[in-house]
């Protein structure tokens, strides 16, 4: 593909949770965890910032039309997890350990069929706003 | 007087839930705040005071001892924890911005020394949602 431009939007999400995994003994989730692991969860602000790249429409100029990421970004990802305890509340994390990078992985998985497969999709999510992840790495 | 600020942050789980209320006004009132199995969010918290710089050192306060302060007597008592369920000073509290901040102030307040006075509290729930308290 000639010319091809990133496009990012960016949205977010508060949520609890607690890194936890259930084969292992509480003291072993302690030992790997640490406070992550506290029984009662905890929480974050979650800020994404979902990235499509592509050849712009020549008859729009657009890579893709901004709102409909938005409202896809929406209601496929911020519908799910915004105000919920991820470990608890849905059902992606029932069985995965909700670490970014499990969530960053999670939401690509989710984004990717809505999305025209001739563009290439990477998220980047901000666990706080010193700890982030990129999925595809 | 000078004003002096140290800027902390922590993480915390919560929910926005009134015992009285029955479920149905719950939901009305704070929406998906209230959700069952609680939120979190980052919090960042400004802790500011204002004193007269000390002629020996140049100081309002060491900057160090305070962020000690606020680590012993805030931070470690809130960071990863259920601010409904772990926190002793939010005991029988709505876990809201507000009165979290007023518990902060209340945790850091005795426990400052005389020469430096607190002066503001200022809580970031979120990037856009912040409150401050000045102990009035």
């Amino acid at each position: 593909m000639a010319n091809k431009v990133a496009v990012f939007r960016r949205e977010h999400f508060n949520a609890a949770h607690r890194l936890y995994n259930s084969q292992w003994s509480d003291a072993e989730n302690s030992n790997t965890f640490g406070k992550c692991s506290l029984p009662h969860y905890h929480g974050h602000n979650y800020e994404m910032e979902i990235k499509v790249v592509g050849t712009p429409d020549p008859a729009t100029g657009f890579v893709m039309d901004m709102k409909k990421l938005s409202d896809l970004v929406n209601e496929q990802i911020v519908e799910r997890f915004d105000h919920k305890n991820l470990n608890l509340d849905t059902e992606e994390f029932k069985q995965l350990n909700p670490t970014a990078e499990n969530i960053a992985i999670v939401i690509f998985n989710l984004l990717r069929p809505h999305i025209n497969a001739d563009f290439d999709l990477y998220i980047r999510l901000y666990e706080t706003p010193r700890n982030f992840v990129e999925y595809p790495a | 007087m000078v004003y002096l600020t140290r800027i902390e942050h922590f993480n915390a789980a919560h929910k926005l839930f009134n015992p009285a209320w029955s479920r149905e006004k719950n939901d009305e009132v704070f929406g998906k705040c209230a959700n069952d199995n609680w939120h979190g969010h980052n919090y960042e918290l400004y802790i500011t005071v204002k004193g007269e710089p000390s002629k020996e050192t140049g100081f309002v306060f060491d900057v160090k001892q305070l962020s000690l302060i606020i680590k012993e007597h805030v931070i470690e008592k809130i960071d990863h924890r259920n601010l409904n369920l772990d926190v002793d000073f939010l005991n029988d509290k709505l876990c809201s911005t507000e009165n979290l901040a007023v518990g902060i102030w209340n945790q850091l307040q005795p426990n400052l020394p005389k020469e430096v006075q607190l002066h503001c509290i200022k809580l970031y729930e979120t990037p856009r949602i912040y409150v401050e308290y000045f102990g009035e």
